[in-house]
């Protein structure tokens, strides 16, 4: 399902196994709970989570199959990966996504939904399937395309020709960070990145608290967040 | 003043004849009935390409049409019903259950140069034709629906500014680099509607659900929608 590991200071979860990684109840709840692990840490204001996946796959998206046979799943995966993805918005460190496989339409908005998208350029691509499959585009998934992808052309093309988006691609349209020669790679690279921040230093709450403000937007669409936001401001002891 | 005919999969929209073709109340309804036909026959791999004859794609609204009222207040009321009107244009053009692409043949100003962004691309020809916000020149106040549409479009504040404040008469070249447009690589009005041909093509064979692309689309522009009364019908859950 998903594994968790701890290297220094850096979370690596990893979504395991050789399958798609769809996105079903089961391995929600399993990445919620690692998630809520990681949070409830002691060292997790100075620690960096990094997502990564086993095989072909980051993740193909929601278990349509699933949802086929039970239509009410298809609306209990929606609200649990909007939750998830609420959760990685509001957790008190930076987040990676490791991209070393195939991320289609609910796995690419999981992919994006981390602060930086690192991905193998040798294989795999960014997919939001949904006009091939005839799939409907959740409204707060477009929140989510619209905070992470800046040109419209892209979003333009992303969303309007269903683009098969590779690492180098994806990195000319300012939707992946950078692109890397091999899955193994990739997560090297996510690791010193991760390095990196964590030597920087920093308050993880502050961080969280301040990706809340940006991706405010998505919030209010994913859990319906108060516009108003005040309840979520707290005194974090700036040293202004 | 303008026609629209069938090319295979492709509905070509032509505004006739070698004048400014400027939008009187009468082009902006004979504009309007034509894409209403366009929808009317739209099946799968349908494709709207919106092209011109001679120096103009178009220039704007008929401002002389408005001066002729003979009186201020007069020139101000068409000017008015010009502006009126013709948001149900850009709004069907949202609608439209099909990609839509503009050939600019010539020179695009003012809601002539907003009939082209109302499009999901937009090809140039690099050697003629000018792209060319006037109203800060003439003095008009820009309307809404028009800036909205900018915004949705055009994705960078620099971009932005060179179009609706500096007065500039923007170039092919020029145009690309601030993702005013989409490609100005032709050398002649041919090359723009040949290019546009094949990219037609090349979205009809793909053979895309209409309703599901306009959807998509619309969900891609949610301020502009909302502006224009056109309802982004994304689902909130999912049809799996």
């Amino acid at each position: 399902m998903c594994s968790l590991e701890k290297r220094g200071r850096l979370f690596i979860l990893k979504l395991t196994g050789d399958g798609e990684h769809r996105l079903n109840p089961t391995l929600l709840d399993s990445i919620r709970s690692t998630i809520n692990k990681i949070r409830s840490d002691q060292s997790s204001s100075q620690s960096v989570l990094i997502t990564t996946s086993d095989g072909k796959f980051f993740s193909n998206g929601y278990d349509l199959a699933l949802a086929e046979t039970n239509p009410s799943l298809s609306v209990l995966m929606d609200v649990k990966l909007r939750s998830l993805v609420a959760d990685l918005i509001s957790l008190p460190m930076p987040t990676i996504a490791a991209v070393t496989g195939h991320a289609s339409a609910a796995g690419c908005i999981l992919a994006m939904s981390h602060d930086y998208v690192l991905m193998r350029s040798d294989r795999g691509f960014l997919y939001m399937s949904e006009l091939n499959i005839e799939l409907k585009v959740p409204a707060w998934f477009m929140a989510v395309i619209r905070a992470k992808i800046g040109s419209p052309a892209a979003r333009r093309d992303v969303m309007l020709t269903a683009a098969k988006v590779t690492a180098e691609k994806g990195v000319e349209m300012g939707i992946v960070d950078s692109a890397y020669g091999s899955a193994a790679e990739t997560v090297e690279a996510a690791v010193r990145l991760g390095e990196e921040i964590v030597m920087r230093g920093g308050d993880g709450h502050v961080y969280g608290k301040m990706r809340e403000t940006l991706f405010r937007e998505v919030l209010v669409h994913t859990i319906g967040f108060d516009e108003t936001g005040s309840s979520g401001v707290r005194n974090t002891g700036s040293k202004l | 003043m303008c026609t629209l005919e069938k090319r295979g999969d492709l509905f070509l929209l032509t505004l006739t004849g070698d004048g400014e073709h400027r939008f009187h109340p009468d082009t902006i309804a004979t504009i309007l009935s034509l894409l209403d036909q366009a929808k009317s026959q739209s099946k799968r791999g349908s494709v709207l390409i919106t092209t011109g004859h001679g120096k103009f794609f178009s220039n704007g609204f008929d401002l002389a049409w408005a001066q002729t009222a003979g009186s201020k207040t007069g020139a101000a009321n068409r000017l008015h019903q010009m502006v009126e009107s013709f948001k149900p244009v850009v709004a069907a053009l949202l609608d439209l259950p099909m990609p839509t692409i503009a050939a600019l043949n010539g020179h695009a100003a003012a809601a002539g140069l907003i009939l082209a962004l109302s499009h999901d691309y937009v090809f140039m020809r690099k050697d003629r034709g000018v792209l060319y916000m006037s109203e800060v020149d003439i003095g008009l106040s820009m309307p809404e629906y028009f800036s909205a549409l900018v915004r949705a479009k055009i994705g960078t504040s620099a971009a932005r500014r060179e179009l609706l404040l500096s007065g500039k008469k923007i170039r092919g070249e020029e145009a690309v680099g601030l993702g005013i447009v989409d490609t100005a690589a032709y050398d002649s009005a041919e090359g723009v509607v040949e290019a546009t041909v094949r990219l037609g093509e090349k979205l009809a064979g793909k053979k895309w659900s209409g309703e599901v692309y306009a959807s998509i689309r619309k969900s891609l522009y949610p301020e502009l929608c909302g502006i224009l009364g056109v309802e982004a019908r994304v689902f909130a859950t999912p049809k799996l």
